[in-house]
């Protein structure tokens, strides 16, 4: 859905604004504005919050005046408004302050629980693309029959299941039961910090370090929350990619193709897909910037520590530089992979250029 | 077939090969894993540093100038960086010796003048626990006098007034009495913070350990010190990963993924106890579970409606079930073992009496209340049970679970209605319930005395302060225990508190694992004892 | 459903309703539903949806006459009994309490949770697009703006945002689910106004004199309301699942109350030995979601027969 809100309003801006120049900084203006909107609204719920995030530093033992002398060091005597706008003034300058939780710049947390969250969207969507695509290509094929109908049902399932019921079940099945993948969290423990971060993805850093071990425990880690996570991307990627190979399929060249005697299959895998494969990649794009939120649950179900975990956590501790931070993050990500997706759409799709509604 | 499909075909296939069964996984022999909720940890700063896990970490990275024997707890404290100590004829001086040819991990020798500085720096800091050390009348103005080294190998520290030997000494074997290099932390010194920042997330200590890294919220790493002066500890490293749920750490330990895990709920335990690899450890420790009541809420002040509440809990229901073998009933406030303990239960489940309670105070049916209660599995099934029982009892509850800080902060707001939580001991001296529970000097709300729980629950007791504060001094050993054991009983019988449960720490081990000591009601876990 | 089977010669009814001449616009309104309602009526995944949200509904007005026992009464005694045990057909959770009975009461609270979304957030969406897409203008960039900011969030994070801030309950729960919901419709139904603004019929009303929130009220967003209700079918399920990942972590409906996902949440510590705790509440929470998919899924095909190619 937001896929055709999102693509009309850029269809409205690509018509309006023949410079390149002019539409690049109303993008960025626009984003900056959005960005502004989403500090502000995560800054007001943070201070609305019943937390008392000084108490979050000082614990339960405190004497008053330890209290209030930790209160100043965090200006929180100041007024509302100028506590804002210090908060501003630093975000510019790349600080997002100290989190209270794990006493670090917030940014290096946020560097080292990032990528592990990036690791787990992006194979959960290499996952979802694997068997979504396929999936939906021999539903469109088999319009109407049993075939569509069962990756209709699939897709149906995938979008009505709770992915923390989910996830808890799969760990009981495929971990405690069956015992076929490793357990919660990113490597067995004693695994932990043999490898140097460099990309702070374990399954590249592994291969970088020469650790093919590492790599393999890393990958029995990750192939469960990342299958879950998955899943919910690949009802969302077989149901599109169904609706755009019914569409091809529909054009006349695809009769040409089998008048000219090519095979049925070359028909279908080649010209059809590949005609699809733009809008495709858009959706894939989405579904990615879908995953960065949906992995929140899983990543409490899996003790994963991504930057979902890290937000929860921080949220209900009342570390709003943390709980900032992180969502100023997340929302840029987001609002990245929407525009990137957009983009992609303007450029590929010969509707989108001839300005046709 | 395409290349697209000859792709999805060989994919698969390799999907296929992966979900062979994973091999058993045995943790290395120098080796000790461990699955434990650390979330806790918010400081690595002696000085600072105040939750339970966070104290686990700096027990074993940090020495203390008084320490305890892991082999023999109940022995009470021993010579640990100090060798040996005199107590002037007021009982006012403290006079220290340091152990001869300790050193720190940085290689520095460990002198009385680190010992002065980080007991001085844990005054200055004024962080959270500084009260363990201000209580003894130290202050930024006096610290210099006060707390000193005379020479490298002695230290001198001077009270304000006369206090029970081993209630200052008990404090010093705290995690702020911790003892900081101090070359390395005035290294990392930044605006005058005698290194508090860089503490924050390093040790600079002289412990059976060093922290080799720290994640928040995920793990930590120790490396074995190979010259500690109590002997090189059997695992070379410690590994500790943040695991907060129990049905994980079971299967991790089931796997042998882990040696220990240290978070288990009473049917994992069970599941435990049954599998022929493994065994659990059981080792009662300080925390107090207890209920209270705001005594600024009507009718939560009339005694009758008071006693009402004690007799409206299932004690041993609980026990026999949701917290089996996790809790034992206990109905005084200073944990068993301590000095002083009161072993006394004298309520149990009564509902008839209950209700008659509430009917003479003429709240036979419309009492409403509010219980604020930690969102933690096992307390909420506590505040559940609770419910259920108080229902019985003609008094509707509505439970409100929140996470810690949302609590703390109403409860020294003086807002709640009644509060469900935990107190555990910050030293192991008796006076730190007792300072706490019944002792509340000024109940006014400008006393702000936000640390004591009499005076969160608005309990107004002039005698009864008095009578604690006297026990502190007192330094006869078994009258200073009788004094105690005099307070809890008038405890018991007055107080809006209704102290329920005391802690039961139930630990998973490999079969294997030998020596692991989780430190009982006065101390930490000790990491160093263990042999595989 | 006895109607929609009927293959003998339209009656009375059936013929007005079939009615290829419509004589007035609430005459057609009906053929148009009607003729919806048997094409939804041929799809057998959407009426086994419907029947799912009709036992739903069913289940949470009978809980008091069917469940087996109180949901929140207690017995320490009988805790963590399997399925299947005598009387208590789904077992019984941690507390003694039978799952069966929690779950049935447990459905007025997904109900409830579904109905107050329901009539918030595609309401606050509705005025916001109609209006901003009606005036054009700074107010369309204003709101729109402030549209684009709320879609920025990742839904879930500002949900769990907003309960931090208001503290846990059911009606936090729901107001944080809304306020994060609404976006979407305010697209849609901003889209649908730009192409009906401009329409002959509306040029005609305002000629005769109308007030512009007269003629948002009376005609735009009447127009707006079917792309509205498909929107909003399919986004039950969401809501469900929004509402329980709450409760999961402990910020939705509060204890005693039996809310399905916080249910699970408990069920986690036994999930080893002691699945069915954790296991019945997602089974409950995932049928009645698949009912909200299947039944919207088909409503789109009915409604919308382009989208659903």
């Amino acid at each position: 859905m937001s896929l055709n809100g999102s693509t009309a309003r850029g269809r409205r801006a690509w018509l309006s604004s023949r410079s390149g120049a002019f539409k690049t900084a109303r993008l960025l203006l626009s984003l900056a504005v959005t960005m502004l909107g989403l500090l502000m609204i995560t800054f007001v719920i943070g201070r609305v919050m019943p937390i008392d995030p000084v108490l979050s530093v000082v614990g339960e033992r405190a004497s008053n005046e330890v209290y209030e002398a930790t209160r100043k060091a965090m200006g929180l005597d100041q007024p509302i408004i100028i506590q804002f706008f210090n908060y501003i003034r630093e975000v510019l300058t790349g600080n997002f302050g100290k989190s209270l939780l794990t006493s670090r710049p917030v940014i290096e947390d946020i560097a080292r629980v990032f990528p592990a969250t990036l690791e787990l969207a992006t194979v959960a969507t290499i996952l979802g693309v694997f068997f979504g695509v396929p999936a939906g290509v021999i539903a469109a094929v088999n319009q109407g029959r049993w075939p569509d109908q069962i990756v209709r049902l699939i897709g149906l399932f995938g979008y009505s299941m709770p992915i923390f019921w989910l996830g808890l079940m799969g760990l009981l099945i495929f971990y405690g039961k069956l015992d076929w993948v490793a357990g919660p969290g990113r490597l067995d423990i004693f695994f932990e910090g043999i490898v140097p971060q460099v990309t702070g993805v374990i399954l590249i850093d592994s291969l970088l370090a020469g650790e093919p071990e590492i790599f393999w425990n890393a990958l029995s880690h990750i192939i469960l929350p990342a299958s879950v996570l998955g899943y919910y991307s690949l009802a969302y990627i077989s149901r599109m990619t169904r609706s755009f190979m019914l569409e091809q399929l529909a054009q006349e060249y695809m009769t040409t193709a089998r008048v000219k005697g090519l095979s049925e299959l070359a028909v279908i895998w080649r010209h059809a897909l590949g005609n699809v494969m733009v809008p495709l990649v858009t959706v894939i794009a989405l579904s990615y910037a879908n995953l960065l939120e949906g992995s929140v649950l899983t990543e409490i179900v899996f003790a994963w520590p991504g930057i979902g975990f890290y937000i929860t956590n921080a949220l209900l501790a009342a570390d709003m530089n943390a709980v900032l931070g992180g969502t100023v993050v997340v929302g840029l990500v987001f609002v990245g992979l929407n525009l990137l997706s957009d983009l992609l759409y303007r450029v590929f799709d010969p509707r989108a250029r001839s300005g046709e509604e | 077939m395409s290349k697209f499909t000859s792709a999805w075909a060989l994919g698969l296939l390799a999907a296929a090969s992966f979900t062979a069964p994973a091999a058993y996984a045995e943790t290395p022999k120098d080796t000790l894993v461990i699955a434990a909720a650390i979330d806790d940890i918010v400081s690595l700063d002696p000085a600072e540093a105040f939750e339970f896990s966070g104290g686990d970490l700096l027990g074993n990275t940090y020495d203390n100038l008084v320490t305890f024997d892991p082999k023999n707890l109940s022995a009470g404290y021993i010579p640990g960086l100090a060798e040996s100590w005199t107590v002037s004829e007021d009982g006012k001086t403290f006079t220290f010796t340091m152990r001869e040819g300790v050193t720190f991990n940085s290689g520095n020798p460990v002198t009385a003048e680190d010992a002065a500085f980080s007991l001085r720096r844990a005054v200055l800091l004024k962080q959270t626990p500084s009260f363990i050390l201000t209580q003894f009348g130290f202050t930024e103005e006096n610290i210099n006098d006060t707390i000193k080294a005379t020479d490298a190998k002695t230290l001198v520290i001077t009270t304000d007034k006369k206090y029970a030997t081993s209630f200052v000494l008990n404090c010093l074997s705290a995690t702020i009495g911790g003892i900081v290099d101090k070359t390395v932390a005035m290294e990392n010194e930044k605006d005058g913070d005698m290194g508090h920042e860089w503490l924050k997330t390093n040790t600079a200590g002289s412990g059976a350990y060093v922290l080799k890294s720290w994640k928040p919220n995920e793990s930590y790493v120790l490396d074995a010190n190979a010259g500690y002066w109590r002997g090189a500890p059997d695992m070379k490293r410690v590994f500790v990963r943040h695991i907060s749920e129990s049905a994980s750490q079971r299967l991790l330990l089931e796997k042998g993924d882990i040696d220990v895990a240290r978070n288990l709920s009473p049917e994992d335990i069970a599941a435990v106890t049954a599998n022929g690899d493994l065994r659990v450890d059981e080792d009662l420790r300080g925390r107090i579970v207890y209920m209270s009541l705001n005594q600024k809420k009507a009718p939560l002040n009339d005694p009758k409606v008071i006693e009402a509440f004690k007799w409206a809990i299932d004690y041993t229901g609980m026990t026999e079930t949701i917290v089996r073998g996790q809790y034992t009933v206990h109905q005084a406030f200073l944990p068993l073992t301590y000095l002083g303990e009161l072993k006394d239960k004298p309520y149990k489940l009564d509902i008839a009496k209950a209700k008659a309670l509430l009917a003479e105070a003429g709240h036979a049916d419309d009492l409403t209340v509010k219980i604020n209660v930690r969102n933690e599995a096992a307390y909420m099934a506590i505040a559940q049970a609770i419910q259920g029982s108080l229902t019985e009892a003609g008094i509707k509850v509505e439970l409100t679970p929140m996470t810690g800080k949302q609590s703390l902060t109403e409860y020294r707001a003086r807002e709640h209605d009644i509060y469900l939580g935990a107190w555990g001991p910050d030293y192991p001296d008796p006076h730190t319930n007792a300072d706490t529970f019944a002792d509340n000097p000024n109940n006014s709300d400008e006393a702000k005395l936000t640390g004591k729980l009499a005076w969160r629950n608005a309990w107004d007791i002039p005698e009864m302060s008095k009578e604690t504060q006297a026990a502190v001094q007192e330094s006869d050993r078994d009258v200073r225990a009788e004094m105690y054991r005099t307070i809890q009983k008038e405890h018991q019988m007055t107080s809006p508190f209704v102290p329920m449960f005391q802690k039961i720490e139930q630990t998973g081990l490999r079969k294997n694992v030998e020596g692991l000591v989780t430190g009982s009601a006065i101390s930490s876990v000790y990491y160093w004892t263990v042999t595989k | 459903m006895s109607s929609a089977s009927n293959h003998t010669p339209p009656s009375g009814l059936a013929a007005w309703l079939t009615s290829e001449t419509p004589h007035s616009r609430g005459h057609a309104k009906c053929v148009q539903l009607y003729l919806g309602w048997l094409s939804l009526a041929r799809n057998p995944l959407a009426m086994l949806g419907l029947a799912i949200v009709l036992i739903l509904i069913a289940a949470a007005l009978l809980a008091p006459w069917i469940a087996p026992y109180d949901p929140i009464s207690q017995d320490l005694h009988r805790r963590l009994l399997p399925p299947g045990t005598d009387g208590n057909l789904l077992g019984t959770d941690e507390l003694g309490r039978d799952i069966l009975s929690r779950l049935l009461y447990g459905s007025r609270i997904t109900l409830y949770v579904v109905a107050l979304v329901v009539v918030t957030a595609p309401v606050a969406g509705l005025i916001v697009g109609t209006v901003a897409g009606y005036a054009g203008g700074w107010l369309d960039v204003v709101l729109m703006r402030l549209t684009d900011i709320f879609l920025a969030f990742p839904r879930l994070v500002l949900a769990l945002a907003f309960v931090a801030a208001l503290g846990p309950g059911i009606e936090n729960a729901v107001l944080a689910i809304a306020l994060t919901s609404w976006p979407p419709y305010a697209r849609i139904a901003r889209a649908e106004t730009l192409t009906i603004r401009n329409s002959d019929f509306i040029s005609a009303i305002r000629l005769q004199g109308a007030t512009a929130p007269r003629i948002v009220i009376g005609h735009v967003m009447p127009l707006c309301l079917s792309s509205v209700i498909v929107r909003v079918t399919l986004d039950m399920a969401g809501i469900i699942l929004t509402a329980a990942g709450l409760g999961f972590l402990g910020l939705g409906a509060q204890p005693p109350q039996p809310e399905w996902g916080a249910m699970i949440s408990t069920g986690r510590m036994f999930i080893l030995d002691q699945w069915w705790v954790a296991a019945m509440p997602g089974l409950a929470i995932f049928t009645v979601s698949l009912g909200f998919n299947l039944l919207g899924d088909g409503l789109r095909d009915a409604l919308d027969p382009r989208a659903g190619r």
